[in-house]
C-alpha cells in the first residue's frame, strides 16, 4: 500500500483532476464577479419572505368560447394588469402568465392591496362616451402607459364591406390631418382655459347632453343637475393628468350612465377630458381590428357593431356630428382612460365604421384588439389573495434559513461521524454546490425574474440532502471497492464508473420529478420544483468536476491512500479482504470467507 | 462508528445479511396491512383538508392580548362563518375562517384588526377562493400520471420492466402510506402537503435506484453460473447496498427533520410544516419500500422468467448433488426462492472472478 509519488500522471480519461477543477473554479468566480458586477447580490425575495401581496388569477373560461384561454389573450390581459397595477403608482409589480390560465400578480409591500385588487380583477370596462370639453399639453412621462393611443386626433367614419365603396364617396371628412387636430385641440384648449373662471361653459354642455339624450340610458337620479356639474368642474380643474396616481383614480366608482373626468395619452403628452354618459360599451362592439386602409395606405381601425350597438352608434354619433369640436368627438375609454378620441362629421349608421389617423401598425392593432375584446380579453377570477407582511417574510425568510443550518449541520455532523476524513471531501463539495447555486439563484433573479420563496427555500433545504447522497454513493463504492482488497488509487478510479451511473440515474429520476412539477403546476410549487431541479443540475456538476478530482488527487496523499484511521478509508476498519478475516457470526466451521465477488 | 463499517464490510461481504427476499411475504404482509389501513382510514375518517381547498381565509395576526376564545368568537361574529383561532409562538393568532370569500374578506379583515387592536397593515392574510386548492390537486394528479409514464419508460429503458413495474408499486405504496398517515392523524392537507409528496416522487424512487443499480450489477451474468439464483443475488445486492441505502436515507431525513422542527417549533404551522411533514412521513416510506418491497418485487416477477426457473433448478441440481457428495452444502449467503430463513453460512473457496469479472 505504498503511497503513489506525487505528480505522477494516472492514465485515462479520469485522470486530468486539474482540468475539470479549473472549469468549476472558473465557473464560479465568473458567477460570482457576474453577481457583484450586475450588483445582484442576493437573490431576488418572493412576497412570501420579502412581504407584499400575490394574487392569483384564472381566466374563466366561457360558454361559447372553447378558444378564448390562449397565449395572445393571456398576453394581453397581462399587458393591461400591468397597465393597471403600476397605475397606481407601484414600482416592481410583476404580472406574469402561470402555466396555461393563470396570471399570478406580486405586488410589494407598501401599497394598498385592497385597491390593487379591484384593478387587478376587473373586466370589460371600455365604454364610448361623448366628449364634453377637452384640455391638452401636459407633459407624459416617457414611459407611462404602453397603450396604443394614438398620437394625432382620429376621426371615426363609416365603413362599408368593400373596401373602395360607400365609405369612399361618404368620407367627407377624411381622417384628422395634424393641422386639423391641432385646431381641435387649440379649440378645446381655449374652452377648457375659460372653464375654470366661468362658472357654466363645461356643466352646461353636460347637461345639455343630458338633455338631448334623455331616451339614452341614464334613468339615475342624480341629486342636482346642477350640484353634479358643478362638482364634475371641479374636478376637472384639479385633475393633474401627469401624476400616475390621479391618472388612475380619476375614473374610479364612477358609473358608466354617470358623466365624468378622464385622461388620455396623446402624443407626448397628457389631456385630460370631460366625459358625458357611456353612450355605447365595449360589449356592443362586434369586432375591431387595426389593417391598412385599401385607399390611403395608411393604418385605420374597423369596428363593426352589434345591432344593438349599431343603434346607439348611429345616435350618438348623429348628434354628435352636430356639435362643434370638441364636442363633436366621442372618447373610447378603456379603465377610465381615454385611449382614442376620434371625432365625427356625419351620422354613422349601418353598424360599421373606421376609425383613421396617425395610427401605426402597433397603435391600430393595439385599439382594434381592445375595442373588441373589451378591456380584459379574459374574465378572471381570484383564486389566492396572499398578504404578507414584512415582518412575518422576514420571520419565514429567518425560519428557512436556520432551518437550512440545522439541517447542514446535521448532514455535516453525520457525515463526520460516519465518513471522517471522507467528510472534507463531502462537506467541501456541498460549499461549492452552494456557493454555485446562491449565485446562480442571485443572477436569475435579474436574468428571469427568479423569486425565491419560501418553498424554494425549501426545495434548496431538502437538496442539501439529494447532494449529500450522491457523495454518499461514491464513498460507499469506493469503500467497497477498498474491501475488495484494492489500494486507494485504483479503488477511486475504479469506484467512479459505476458510482457516476448510479448517480446519474437517480439524479435523471429527480430532475424529472422536478421538471414534471415546473411545468404542471402553478405558484408556489414551481418555485420549489425550480430549486429542485437547478441543485440536481449542480449536484451533477460538483460530483463530475469538484468531488470525483479532488478525490483522485486526495488518493495521492499519504494521508488517504496509506488509510489513515481518520481517513475514513481505513482498510482495517472496512474490512477489507487481505489479510483474510473469519466469519464471526457462524461457528459452523467455515474456512475462509473471502468473498466470492458480487457477480457471483 | 466503526461498528457500523464494519457492518457495513460483513453486509458488503454477504457474512451477515437479513434474508429480505426470502421473508418478501411476511413483509408484502405488512405493506399490504399499512395500505389497507391507510385505504380503511381515508375511507372511514377521510383527510382533513385545509382552508386552501375549501375556499376561505387565513388571517396571521401580531401579539395580541385578545384571547383564543374571544378572537374565535370575534372572528365569527365578523364573518359570519366558523372560525378556527390558534396561538402561535409569537403570541400572535392565527385565524382561519372557512368559506369566506375573497371579495369580503377585506371587510372581515379591518373589523378583525379593531377587535384585536391590532394594525390592519400587521394582519396577514391569505384568502382563497374555493376552486384553488382543487385546482392545485388536479394539476398535481396530472403531474403524477405524467410522471408515472416517464419514470417508467425510462426505467424500463436504463433497467428493465419488471424494474420498472416494481419501482411503480413501490412509488404507489409510499404514496398510499403517506396518504394514509395524514388521514389516520388527521394532519391537515394543504398545498405545501401537495408538494411534499410530489416531491417523494423523485425521492422515494432515489432509494430504489439505488437498491436496483447495485442488483442490475451483480446479476450481469447470472446465466453464466450455477452458484445462486436470481432471489439469492437480489437479496446480496440488498444487503450490499443497505449501508449506502441507510446513509442516504439519514442524510436526506436530517435536512427535512429538521424543517419540520423549526416550521412546526418556530412559525407554528404554514407552507415549511407542510411540505416537511409529507415529505418525512414519504421519504420513510420509501426508504422502506426501496428495501422491502420494491426488489423483492423484482424477484418475484423475475423468477417466472424460464431462463431464471431454469438456473434455479441447475443450482439446486448442483447443491443437491453436492450434499449427496457429503460435502458441505454450497448455499448462498442468502435464501432460495423458497425462504429458508436464517442466511446460512458462506463457504467460498474460490476466488474466481473477484476482480476479473469487474469491469
Amino acid at each position: 500500500m505504498a503511497a503513489p509519488k506525487k505528480g505522477r500522471r494516472p492514465t485515462g480519461a479520469q485522470g486530468r483532476p486539474g482540468r475539470a477543477l479549473a472549469i468549476i473554479l472558473i465557473a464560479m468566480v465568473a458567477l460570482t464577479a457576474g453577481m457583484f458586477l450586475t450588483k445582484q447580490t442576493t437573490p431576488r425575495l418572493g412576497i412570501d419572505l420579502a412581504g407584499g401581496t400575490s394574487i392569483t388569477l384564472k381566466a374563466k373560461s366561457e360558454p361559447g368560447k372553447p378558444d378564448a384561454i390562449n397565449p395572445t389573450n393571456m398576453n394581453t390581459a397581462v399587458g393591461i394588469i400591468e397597465r393597471r397595477v403600476n397605475g397606481l403608482g407601484v414600482t416592481e409589480a410583476e404580472v406574469q402568465t402561470q402555466g396555461k390560465d393563470h396570471i399570478i400578480v406580486n405586488i410589494p409591500k407598501g401599497m394598498n392591496e385592497q385597491q390593487a385588487r379591484e384593478q387587478v380583477g376587473t373586466t370589460a370596462q371600455l365604454y364610448f362616451r361623448p366628449v364634453l370639453a377637452f384640455t391638452s399639453g401636459e407633459p407624459a412621462a416617457p414611459n407611462a402607459s404602453p397603450s396604443g393611443s394614438p398620437s394625432g386626433s382620429p376621426s371615426a367614419s363609416p365603413s362599408g364591406s368593400g373596401a373602395p365603396k360607400a365609405g369612399d364617396g361618404k368620407k367627407a371628412s377624411p381622417s384628422a390631418t395634424p393641422s386639423s387636430s391641432a385646431t381641435s385641440q387649440g379649440r378645446a384648449l381655449s374652452e377648457a382655459l375659460k372653464a375654470p373662471g366661468s362658472p357654466t361653459p363645461s356643466p352646461s354642455a353636460s347637461e345639455s347632453k343630458k338633455a338631448d339624450d334623455n331616451k339614452a340610458p341614464t334613468p339615475s337620479a342624480t341629486p342636482s343637475p346642477d350640484a353634479a356639474a358643478s362638482a364634475l368642474q371641479a374636478k376637472f380643474a384639479a385633475l393633474d393628468c401627469t401624476d400616475e396616481k390621479q391618472r388612475a383614480t380619476a375614473a374610479q366608482g364612477v358609473k358608466p350612465e354617470d358623466p365624468m373626468v378622464a385622461c388620455g395619452q396623446r402624443g407626448d403628452t397628457w389631456g385630460k377630458w370631460v366625459l358625458g354618459p357611456a353612450a355605447v360599451n365595449g360589449q356592443d362592439v362586434d369586432d375591431a381590428k387595426g389593417q391598412i386602409d385599401q385607399q390611403s395606405g395608411q393604418w385605420i381601425v374597423t369596428m363593426q357593431f352589434t345591432d344593438k350597438g349599431a343603434d346607439k352608434f348611429a345616435k350618438i354619433t348623429g348628434d354628435l356630428a352636430a356639435k362643434q369640436p370638441p364636442q363633436n368627438q366621442f372618447a373610447i375609454v378603456l379603465d377610465g382612460q381615454v385611449i382614442s378620441d376620434p371625432s365625427v362629421s356625419q351620422a354613422l349608421t349601418g353598424g360599421n365604421a373606421q376609425i383613421s389617423g396617425g395610427f401605426t401598425q402597433q397603435s391600430a392593432q393595439d385599439l382594434g384588439n381592445m375595442l373588441s375584446y373589451g378591456a380584459l380579453p379574459l374574465s378572471f377570477q381570484e383564486d389566492s389573495v396572499t398578504t404578507v407582511t414584512a415582518a412575518l417574510g422576514g420571520e419565514q425568510l429567518k425560519a428557512g434559513l436556520i432551518a437550512g443550518a440545522i439541517g447542514l449541520l446535521l448532514v455535516v455532523i453525520y457525515l463526520l461521524v460516519y465518513y471522517r476524513g471522507l467528510a472534507f471531501i463531502a462537506i467541501v463539495s456541498l460549499l461549492v454546490s452552494a456557493i454555485l447555486t446562491y449565485t446562480i439563484m442571485a443572477l436569475l433573479g435579474k436574468g428571469i425574474g427568479f423569486a425565491l420563496n419560501l418553498p424554494a427555500v425549501c426545495g434548496a433545504i431538502v437538496a442539501i440532502g439529494i447532494t449529500a447522497d450522491s457523495f454518499i454513493v461514491y464513498f460507499e463504492r469506493i469503500r467497497d471497492e477498498i474491501r475488495e482488497g484494492r489500494t486507494l488509487r485504483p479503488a477511486v478510479e475504479r469506484a467512479w464508473p459505476r458510482a457516476r451511473r448510479t448517480i446519474l440515474v437517480s439524479d435523471f429520476v429527480s430532475f424529472l420529478a422536478a421538471a414534471v412539477l415546473f411545468i404542471v403546476t402553478v405558484g408556489k410549487v414551481q418555485g420549489f420544483a425550480f430549486t429542485l431541479g437547478l441543485t440536481t443540475l449542480l449536484d451533477v456538476v460538483v460530483v463530475f468536476l469538484f468531488t470525483k478530482p479532488v478525490m483522485t488527487l486526495l488518493a495521492r496523499t499519504k494521508f488517504f491512500s496509506s488509510g489513515h484511521p481518520w481517513s475514513g478509508l481505513d482498510p482495517k476498519r472496512l474490512g477489507a479482504k487481505p489479510p483474510l478475516r473469519r466469519s464471526r457470526r457462524t461457528g459452523s466451521g467455515t474456512v475462509s470467507a473471502p468473498v466470492d465477488a458480487k457477480e457471483a | 462508528m466503526s461498528k457500523l463499517g464494519d457492518l457495513g464490510a460483513k453486509l458488503y461481504r454477504g457474512e451477515v445479511g437479513y434474508d429480505f427476499v426470502g421473508k418478501r411475504f411476511l413483509w408484502y404482509g405488512v405493506s399490504i396491512l399499512i395500505t389497507i389501513t391507510a385505504i380503511v382510514a381515508l375511507a372511514v375518517q377521510g383527510l382533513n383538508m385545509g382552508i386552501e381547498f375549501k375556499g376561505g381565509a387565513v388571517f396571521t395576526t401580531p401579539k395580541t392580548a385578545v384571547s383564543v376564545a374571544k378572537a374565535t368568537e370575534d372572528a365569527e361574529k365578523a364573518s359570519g362563518h366558523d372560525a378556527i383561532v390558534q396561538e402561535l409562538g409569537t403570541g400572535g393568532l392565527r385565524i382561519q375562517i372557512t368559506g369566506l370569500d375573497t371579495a369580503s374578506a377585506a371587510d372581515v379583515k379591518k373589523q378583525l384588526a379593531s377587535d384585536l387592536k391590532v394594525d390592519q397593515a400587521g394582519i396577514n392574510a391569505d384568502l382563497v377562493g374555493p376552486s384553488w386548492g382543487e385546482q392545485i390537486a388536479n394539476k398535481a394528479w396530472t403531474g403524477l400520471g405524467v410522471f408515472m409514464i416517464l419514470v417508467v419508460i425510462y426505467l424500463a429503458i436504463a433497467f428493465e420492466w419488471r424494474m420498472a413495474v416494481a419501482a411503480l408499486i413501490a412509488l404507489i405504496h409510499d404514496l398510499t402510506i403517506t396518504v394514509g398517515v395524514y388521514a389516520l392523524v388527521g394532519f391537515e392537507v394543504t398545498p405545501g402537503t401537495v408538494i411534499g409528496l410530489l416531491t417523494i416522487l423523485g425521492y422515494s424512487l432515489y432509494d430504489t435506484v439505488v437498491v436496483f443499480d447495485g442488483l442490475k450489477e451483480g446479476s450481469k451474468d447470472i446465466t453464466k453460473q450455477t452458484r445462486y439464483t436470481f432471489s439469492e443475488i437480489a437479496n446480496r445486492s440488498i444487503n450490499g447496498t443497505l449501508v449506502r441505502s441507510i446513509n442516504t436515507t439519514v442524510v436526506a431525513l436530517l435536512p427535512v427533520g429538521a424543517l419540520l422542527f423549526i416550521g412546526g417549533g418556530f412559525l407554528g404551522a404554514g407552507m415549511l410544516n407542510d411540505i416537511s411533514l409529507s415529505l418525512f412521513v414519504g421519504l420513510a416510506a420509501g426508504a422502506y419500500s426501496s428495501i422491502f418491497i420494491a426488489t423483492p418485487l423484482v424477484v418475484d416477477l423475475k423468477e417466472r422468467e424460464p431462463g431464471m426457473k431454469a438456473l434455479k433448478k441447475r443450482v439446486l441440481a448442483k447443491r443437491e448433488a453436492a450434499a449427496a457428495r457429503g460435502e458441505s452444502p454450497e448455499e448462498g449467503y442468502g435464501s432460495d426462492a423458497e425462504g429458508d430463513g436464517e442466511g446460512g453460512p458462506q463457504i467460498v473457496a474460490q476466488t474466481q472472478g473477484r476482480a476479473g469479472r469487474r469491469r
